[in-house]
């Protein structure tokens, strides 16, 4: 027997208000670890699916940059197109490495979803799209013949829900034009699973609009002074440039502000746990007032009481908290669910993303905030003096 | 005989209000090694006071003790809780009416418990044998709540003896106990005088008393 085993059985004396009490510990840690997840996961899933765009700065139509943002995050259709003629202007930069150009087109669908809804094509250049996402593998078939093919490509998902296989044909509603299915990619994680492309010149000619662009997407030389050239892509008429660096300050800018409500939440939630421990520890201490006294009496210095009620106090938040973090684990999916359902974007992938390392933090975090909570009741019970306590009891 | 408790002119006065009571007033006792002393006297007389002083659980007003020749109180100056649990845990082993066993530890832990803070090297019986020296050695995995008073007692009594203390302080031990197990504790406690140590106890038990080599009798604070 130790001072631990005997720390332990002091707890189950009340189980069910030690339950509660660990309970309380246990949601803060739950909260704790799915915000720490939630802002690890939703930065890197944003940096890949910013990096997966192959190039670092988008040339659009002059209009609203959150658009525009939007435009290339989640595949959004832009109301303003830029002329054709830009690629060779951009390509003359010397600070372009390669430029790519989109077409992006909207149909409502009346087949998609529950109550139709609208389907997106996304127009790209047979030469110079691939080479700029060399991440996309296929599950089947390949890229476009060329760049006036009746052909689409689907990523993985889209593929999944229109339930089409490489030699299908695949009908462009709204349009009534028909195209056949020439390659099928594999998963990648990115915004691309769920895009159908569509060879450039098809697009321009289906949906009317020769000559005409959505956006150019720019891959810049390494080294290059990215302030200075987006100043120079300003000079161009009637464009607007969104840098990846840029979309990504305003995302985290935005998101800042709920982080913030959800960190004080977060600390709420620690504060009424800490109160709970405080609580449960001093009641604790004052119904065994006598049996401390007793304690004491049998040579207990004050230090071993306060190891004694210190250590119950470590159990019940180490308890707490790994059952907190083991919780954080299991729901992590769900969490990301729900965080989807009230974010208005999110990048792909995982959301929340929790390791040992943020597990071990958010474990020191409460095990310290317990401990701290802990000390007015453990030196309370600590300055027990044996008579007094056993006559309190007696009385 | 080894003197083991000297106190002198031990007082102990209390503030009620606006008066004082004199709870003890100017003790002098000795205890010997191998003593068994019964301090009797009605209710209120000052007896469970005198035994916490001489126990080194309650600081007198006035007055010297000296235990094992050590100096505990005295001139005014008395000595720091640190240092008064030294001598308590290395000297003494304490019983009392109302046994304060810890409910949620065995009868085994419940004598164990008092090694988590403090272990006598030279102490040679294990909680296993003591408990089986006073009978209820049967009933070592038994939680205290499945215990008979008279059972309690004897693990309370265990609890006090295993660090082998000189002297087992005991206030009212059969105050809870029909005849018969009080017949049975004050067997053992004699057997423990009998065997070295000073059985210093409280008791309104005539026949406890009369069991001791000694009887001290209290009144009003003072020893007649």
């Amino acid at each position: 027997m130790n001072i631990y085993s005997v720390a332990y059985k002091n707890l189950l004396r009340k189980k069910t208000r030690s339950a509660l009490t660990a309970g309380g510990i246990a949601l803060s840690a739950w909260v704790l670890v799915t915000l720490l997840g939630f802002n690890r996961g939703y930065e890197q899933s944003l940096n890949r699916d910013i990096d997966n765009m192959g190039f670092q700065v988008l040339l659009t139509a002059k209009g609203c940059p959150y658009e525009a943002a939007t435009l290339m995050l989640k595949g959004g259709t832009g109301l303003r197109y830029i002329k054709e003629g830009m690629v060779k202007t951009v390509t003359a930069y010397p600070e372009v490495e390669r430029v790519t150009p989109m077409l992006m087109q909207g149909v409502f669908d009346p087949n998609k979803g529950e109550n139709g809804a609208v389907a997106a094509y996304l127009g790209v250049d047979a030469l110079t799209f691939p080479p700029m996402k060399r991440y996309l593998e296929f599950k089947e078939g390949g890229w476009f013949k060329d760049n006036n093919a009746r052909e689409a490509v689907l990523g993985y998902e889209a593929a999944e829900l229109e339930q089409r296989e490489i030699g299908d044909k695949l009908l462009i509603p709204g349009i009534n034009a028909e195209v056949r299915v020439a390659g099928v990619l594999k998963r990648s994680g990115t915004q691309d699973d769920g895009t159908i492309f569509l060879p450039m010149g098809t697009v321009q000619t289906l949906f009317s609009k020769k000559g005409q662009l959505t956006a150019l997407g720019i891959k810049v030389k390494k080294d290059t002074d990215m302030d200075a050239f987006e100043n120079r892509l300003y000079d161009l008429p009637d464009v607007q440039v969104v840098s990846l660096a840029q979309v990504k300050t305003t995302i985290m800018g935005l998101l800042s502000s709920a982080k913030v409500i959800v960190l004080a939440l977060a600390l709420i939630a620690v504060i009424i746990a800490m109160a709970g421990v405080i609580n449960t520890i001093l009641m604790s201490v004052l119904e065994r007032y006598g049996e401390i006294g007793i304690i004491k009496s049998m040579g207990a210095m004050p230090r071993d009481v306060f190891k004694m009620i210190w250590t119950e106090t470590a159990l019940l938040c180490s308890v707490g908290g790994l059952t907190g973090i083991l919780l954080s684990l299991a729901t992590a999916r769900l969490s990301e669910a729900a965080i989807r359902r009230f974010l208005p974007y999110t990048p792909h992938g995982a959301l929340v993303v929790l390791d040992g390392r943020i597990a071990g933090f958010a474990f020191l975090m409460i095990l310290a905030a317990g401990l701290l909570s802990g000390l007015y009741p453990a030196w309370r019970a600590s300055r027990v003096r044996p008579l007094e306590a056993m006559r309190a009891e007696s009385d | 005989m080894t003197r083991l408790i000297s106190a002198k002119g031990l007082t102990k006065v209390y503030r009620r209000g606006n008066e004082d009571v004199w709870a003890v007033n100017g003790v002098d006792l000795e205890v010997q090694a191998g003593e068994m002393l019964a301090i009797t006297g009605p209710s209120g007389s000052g007896k469970t006071t005198l035994l916490n002083m001489l126990g080194c659980l309650d600081n007198p007003t006035e007055g010297r003790l000296n235990v094992n020749g050590k100096d505990v109180f005295g001139d005014q100056k008395e000595m720091a809780e640190t240092a008064l649990t030294r001598i308590r845990r290395q000297l003494f082993g304490y019983i009392f009416q109302k046994f304060y066993l810890v409910p949620t530890l065995t009868v085994l832990e419940n004598v164990q418990l008092p090694l988590i803070f403090y272990k006598n090297r030279a102490a040679r019986k294990t909680p296993e044998s003591l408990l089986s020296q006073l009978g209820v050695g049967h009933r070592i995995d038994h939680l205290p709540s499945e215990l008979s008073g008279g059972e309690m007692q004897r693990v309370a009594i265990a609890r006090a003896l295993i660090n082998e203390p000189k002297i087992l302080l005991a206030d009212e031990p059969t105050g809870n106990l029909d005849t018969r197990r009080s017949g049975e504790i004050k067997d053992i406690m004699r057997s423990l005088a009998q065997g070295g140590i000073a059985v210093v106890m409280v008791t309104h038990n005539q026949e406890m008393a009369h069991a001791a080599n000694r009887i001290v009798e209290i009144r009003d604070g003072k020893i007649y």
